[in-house]
């Protein structure tokens, strides 16, 4: 399990460091550094000076050292943009997109799983099939429609949710978080229903499909044959077997949950990355656009990591079969 | 060979028929079947693939599932009718007084729960034991089925068996609340022909001791030769013949059936050609009007092409064929 663990742990470092590769490529090469920070009336000598204070003069592989042993420090340079330490912003960003995907996940994994498993044993009943219907919907609609009537029906209507921003925070140490205030609470459901209703209607599906898999099985069979109770069946053997491609998806969702947060946060102006990322485009912020690249991956890489351990709590055979093979 | 005094019965099926319903209407899987199984008996039920053998072994514990139904027939368990019993009775039933064993034992287990969460479930699900007392029981089981260290071996998940093992594992979990039945369906089809013998002896020997009977579905005539007291053959939805083993292996009086015991192979025996059944057994979408063996039939008369012949009692057997009931070319 441990020689496991290490294996995939060295080859997600490697997933990283091509990632910083490109980021570094991004960074040093898509225009010129020296342009994006320097005025109009910046002489040309100042303009050298730049050049060599910023060490574009040094050998490549020099730079890719540094820029690879900053970003290990968590050192992205300074946004061109808001002239502050991309570090700084990001850390300041960081935890209202955490929060929101933590949230949208919840409601994600909470309500699709059983909503999947319902209309898996039941595939047959009327309730099944509306929550089939529905969640078509939940699938073709994009994102920001969603958000947008969710705003309409809930907040121009009906007036009981604030409509745009986090509510009030409360600072623990570095992070702000939103989850300890009324205000804060009430402003994360519109935008957490937003984000994470997509994933929940994909969740919904994968777990009903392997469900109706799962329950033709012999075992499953056989666990009938035995005079086990129906929810033993449905619980115990059915479910615990559709896990491993529901962990797997999950995963990656949560992973794009994050990733993607940006046209969520951009409908609700959720002060988080995402929104940061859109500004960062706009005014071709570079630093930020490479530490955002380089973030996003970490994130992936550390969650395909998680659920490839989770795989072998979930499934023996997966741990033999990965403590034979190392 | 004495036949068991069949008063009463431990289990009673008359006149069970099992549909399929296709877009094209229903279809008789099972058409009319009657028999019954004795106290401490074993019932061989023999017969080609889509006979109907696992079929009825399954309407019997109302393991059927749509578009699969029974439309008709009394089962009944030591006289008591357990067809049209509550899903609630029913699941009480199964394990408890009928239990089953399926065809593979690689996929009969739960992947991801070890044995002994398995078994410990199946028992607690029937008895009233404590889990420490389930898992005494769990390893008492294992040791009875042959399963080396079982204190060790009752952690392990299914993966850590082999299949000869696994069909042990199987045993156990369907002798664990100590049926009176045990409806085998080709429990042995998926194993190394090694095993099979084991496995047969073993499931023997344990209903012997428990008192319990077999209902052994196989399309094995060499197992059902060695291990049935009675057996009953099947073809397309029907019993065509069904009697004593003795009886049926030395002299058969259906053509089919006859067919049957000339295709089996011996070491002993001098080195003719085996016979063949020539032709298949017909589709359920295309049965004959007459008896559906008539097609393949050596000895087919006018009449079977018309007329379905129904089982005519002959010594301790019956078999339903025009021939019995006197008809001649």
């Amino acid at each position: 399990m441990l020689a496991f663990s290490i294996r995939r742990m060295i080859e997600a470092w490697v997933v990283m460091l091509i990632v910083a590769l490109l980021a570094f490529v991004l960074f040093r090469y898509v225009g010129n550094p020296v342009d994006q920070m320097a005025g109009q009336y910046t002489s040309l000598a100042d303009r050298e000076l730049m050049h060599k204070q910023l060490g574009l003069d040094d050998p490549i592989l020099v730079q890719i050292a540094r820029f690879l042993w900053n970003a290990l420090h968590l050192d992205f340079g300074i946004s061109y943009h808001f002239r502050e330490p991309v570090s700084q912003l990001l850390m300041k960003r960081g935890p209202a997109t955490l929060e929101l995907s933590f949230a949208a996940s919840l409601f994600a994994i909470a309500v699709g799983i059983p909503l999947g498993v319902f209309t898996g044993i039941y595939k047959d009943s009327l309730w099944s099939k509306f929550f089939l219907g529905v969640s078509l919907i939940g699938v073709s609609l994009p994102t920001f429609l969603i958000g947008v009537l969710l705003i309409f029906a809930f907040s121009v209507e009906l007036h009981w949710l604030p409509s745009y921003g986090r509510g009030d925070t409360v600072a623990l140490g570095l992070w702000q978080t939103g989850f300890l205030t009324a205000s804060g609470l009430r402003a994360l459901i519109l935008p957490s229903i937003t984000l994470g209703l997509f994933q929940l209607t994909l969740i919904a599906r994968l777990v009903r499909s392997e469900m109706l898999e799962v329950l033709r099985t012999d075992f499953i069979r056989f666990a009938r044959a035995r005079g086990l109770s129906e929810r033993a069946i449905n619980f115990n053997h059915a479910l615990k077997n559709t896990l491993i491609p529901v962990i797997t998806i999950t995963g990656l969702q949560i992973g794009s949950i994050i990733a993607f947060a940006v046209i969520t946060e951009t409908v609700f102006q959720w002060p988080g990355m995402g929104l940061l990322f859109i500004t960062a485009v706009q005014s071709a912020d570079i630093p930020v656009m490479a530490a955002y690249l380089i973030l996003v991956s970490l994130m992936f890489v550390t969650i395909n990591f998680i659920v490839d351990v989770l795989y072998a709590f979930v499934d023996p055979r997966i741990r033999l079969h990965a403590m034979s093979a190392t | 060979m004495l036949q068991a005094v069949p008063a009463p019965p431990l289990l009673d099926v008359k006149d069970l028929t099992v549909q399929i319903d296709t877009r094209r209407g229903p279809l008789l899987a099972i058409d009319h079947i009657s028999f019954h199984i004795a106290r401490g008996e074993i019932l061989g039920i023999v017969g080609e693939s889509g006979a109907g053998k696992s079929l009825t072994g399954a309407a019997i514990i109302n393991l059927l599932t749509p578009p699969i139904r029974r439309i008709q027939g009394e089962i009944s368990l030591q006289g008591a009718r357990i067809d049209g019993l509550s899903i609630q009775a029913m699941r009480e039933l199964r394990g408890k007084k009928i239990g089953m064993i399926f065809q593979d034992p690689l996929t009969s287990l739960d992947p991801l729960a070890t044995i002994a969460q398995q078994l410990i479930e199946t028992l607690r699900a029937h008895l009233p034991l404590s889990p420490s007392a389930a898992r005494a029981r769990a390893i008492g089981l294992l040791r009875e089925v042959g399963i080396p260290a079982p204190e060790q071996r009752i952690d392990a998940y299914p993966h850590a068996f082999s299949g000869g093992m696994r069909q042990r594992v199987v045993i156990a979990l369907a002798l664990a609340a100590e049926p009176e039945l045990i409806i085998a369906d080709e429990p042995t089809t998926a194993l190394d022909v090694s095993v099979q013998a084991q496995i047969i002896e073993l499931l023997k020997a344990l209903c012997a001791q428990r008192g319990a009977s077999i209902m052994l579905i196989t399309h094995d005539m060499g197992v059902i030769a060695e291990t049935a007291d009675r057996v009953a053959v099947m073809y397309a939805g029907r019993i065509v013949e069904i009697g004593p083993v003795a009886q049926i292996i030395q002299s058969p009086r259906h053509p089919y059936t006859q067919g049957l015991m000339g295709a089996i192979p011996s070491l002993g025996a001098d080195r003719t050609r085996l016979t063949q059944i020539s032709g298949a057994m017909p589709r359920l979408t295309a049965l004959p009007e007459g008896c559906a063996f008539a097609p393949r039939c050596t000895k087919a008369m006018a009449l079977c092409q018309t007329q379905r012949p129904s089982l005519t009692p002959h010594e301790q057997g019956a078999a339903a064929c025009f021939l019995l009931e006197g008809a001649t070319v």
